[in-house]
């Protein structure tokens, strides 16, 4: 409201040519002139060990200003231990819209703390639309999403699927915000 | 007897390997020019892989080519139920033979004496002299239009055979556009013939390794800029390629004359288009950048104006020949790609007004014009 919006150059292009423009060779040549200085300068600036171009050659190369919060592989975080945060509680693939998350829940009477933990946890990447939800659904901190989306590409849809262990191991991050006590002895409550 | 086999047995090996290697290189170096020109990277993930090693052969996606050969190759080629199989399965070589034997008749290189070349040799070939040429016609110049003039039959066969509206439409526009534009070619091309004499390509070469008004080089592109240009134009149009492209414009045709088309059949159509960006520039090269020879250069080396003379051992002569002709010939490609990228599609009323209202009336100024010049420069010699 406050601030104008800046004068905009107007671009308008007579509407009857000029009779150097109707002879249309000069103007010909000049845009040949245009495109031909830019392959030039691109070539030498290529030749010279310099990047002439525009491009940024994603998977080797990310733009300084890539989204910060961009959505993209999963991790499964990790206790201090190594076994998965998640506690099988079924939230993020209850409130997944597209229904590509499947967890097998399963018991571990040694840990009396987590007692329910994922034995079987899938994502199938080739339906995943990465909205996110999974990550804001979970009470644990269970489950996150880093902004990189390395090595997704397949040529077949059923190797699309990532089990536990890749999505527990490909980037292994912890929960740092909430220690955990270290795993009672087996064989009594400490 | 034997010896002219042999000779021109390595003559048409080495046009043949020419024309596929450019036809091939051209594919890359046509994405590679539209990418750098629009800055950007190109076609690069393409790679050979080393057997048993991890040596990924890259080299800027040199190789994007055999991926799409083979793609190409391995594609279903599928028919269409046409009327009429046989003229649809003999379209594409109809398209892409004459293309080919055009080159029969341009020379890429001087006098070829397979004796002083190589001494071990000198006993069996005696002092036998070969134009480095495939046929030596003296008709040239007529053998490229009669045959240049064919490969519209293939553009008009595959689009009347494929039963399909789009293929009829490229078809009639590539008919009516070839046409007008084989007009504006010879035209332009009959005042080179007024000034040099003859149709013979290889004299016309010989011709140009003269000096005009004591420092110019006599290449056609000095004694008739104006057809050059007009030439580079309507070969282009020939060629149907953009600004040109009307009989396969895809925003409004799918792909014209060959839509029908699938697999190598389809492939054929675009390496005759690539074989013929060569063609041109080998032509244009002949007629108006003095052919094989470097400026002020003939068969026995150079000779500069003012009458300073640098004689060249008759190796050297030979490879540099067959080098500059190629090194000619690839610039004239990549101009012909940089029109390309650079001028956007005419609509179809404009090229055939571009043609007969613009372009044959320049040709035939030029014609008038040069007539009227040769015949005073006659008369005054005579």
């Amino acid at each position: 409201m406050s601030a104008r919006p800046a004068p905009r150059k107007a671009y308008w292009n007579e509407a009857r040519l000029s009779w150097w423009e109707r002879a249309y060779l000069p103007e010909i040549l000049r845009g040949l002139g245009i495109t031909g200085g830019v392959f030039m300068r691109n070539l030498w600036r290529w030749m010279t060990g310099r990047k002439g171009a525009l491009t940024t050659y994603y998977p080797e190369e990310t733009r300084p200003d890539y989204g910060r919060h961009n959505r993209g592989k999963h991790v499964l975080t990790q206790r201090p231990d190594g076994r998965p945060q998640c506690i099988a509680c079924n939230m993020c693939a209850t409130v997944c819209p597209a229904k590509v998350i499947e967890i097998d829940a399963a018991f571990d009477p040694e840990d009396p703390a987590h007692p329910k933990y994922p034995s079987r946890f899938e994502i199938d990447y080739s339906r995943c639309v990465f909205c996110g939800l999974c990550v804001e659904a979970c009470p644990e901190d269970a489950i996150r999403m880093v902004k990189e989306v390395p090595g997704l590409p397949g040529a077949d849809r059923h190797r699309m699927w990532l089990g536990r262990e890749e999505l527990l191991g490909w980037n292994p991050q912890r929960d740092v915000a909430k220690p955990y006590p270290p795993k009672p002895a087996p064989g009594g409550r400490a | 007897m034997i010896q002219d086999l042999v000779v021109y047995a390595v003559f048409i090996g080495y046009a043949i390997g020419v024309l596929m290697t450019f036809g091939l290189v051209l594919t890359w170096v046509e994405r590679k020019q539209a990418a750098i020109m629009s800055d950007r990277i190109g076609a690069n993930r393409a790679y050979l892989r080393i057997p048993f090693t991890d040596v990924r052969l890259v080299w800027w996606g040199l190789f994007h080519g055999i991926a799409d050969g083979l793609k190409m190759i391995l594609k279903e080629d599928f028919k269409p139920r046409t009327y009429d199989w046989y003229a649809y399965a003999v379209a594409p070589w109809v398209a892409f033979t004459p293309v080919l034997l055009v080159f029969a008749v341009i020379p890429f290189g001087g006098t070829l004496a397979p004796a002083k070349l190589v001494p071990a040799l000198a006993d069996w070939f005696g002092d036998r002299t070969y134009p480095m040429q495939i046929a030596r016609l003296d008709a040239g110049l007529l053998i490229v239009f009669a045959f240049g003039g064919m490969t519209i039959i293939g553009a008009m066969l595959a689009g009347w055979s494929s039963s399909n509206k789009f293929s009829l439409l490229g078809a009639l526009r590539a008919g009516s556009q070839m046409i007008s534009y084989e007009l504006v070619l010879g035209l332009t091309v009959l005042g080179l013939i007024l000034i040099y004499g003859t149709v013979d390509l290889d004299d016309i070469v010989r011709q140009q390794s003269g000096i005009v008004l004591g420092f110019l080089p006599a290449w056609g592109v000095f004694l008739q800029p104006f057809a050059a240009t007009l030439f580079m134009a309507a070969a282009i149009a020939e060629n149907k390629r953009i600004p040109f492209d009307l009989p396969e414009a895809e925003s409004e045709l799918i792909a014209g004359y060959f839509t029908e088309y699938s697999a190598m059949k389809m492939g054929l159509f675009m390496f005759a288009e690539f074989i013929e960006i060569a063609i041109i520039g080998a032509l244009f090269t002949t007629l108006f950048l003095g052919g094989y020879n470097l400026p002020y250069m003939n068969d026995s080396g150079f000779v500069f104006p003012g009458g300073h003379v640098v004689a060249l051992p008759y190796a050297a002569v030979v490879v540099i020949q067959l080098v500059t002709f190629l090194v000619k010939v690839f610039l004239m490609c990549s101009f012909q790609i940089l029109v390309r990228w650079s001028l956007p599609r005419f609509r179809y009323d404009q090229v055939l007004r571009f043609a007969w209202k613009f372009m044959l009336p320049l040709a035939l100024a030029n014609l008038t014009v040069t007539a009227v010049a040769v015949w005073l420069l006659h008369a005054v010699h005579a």
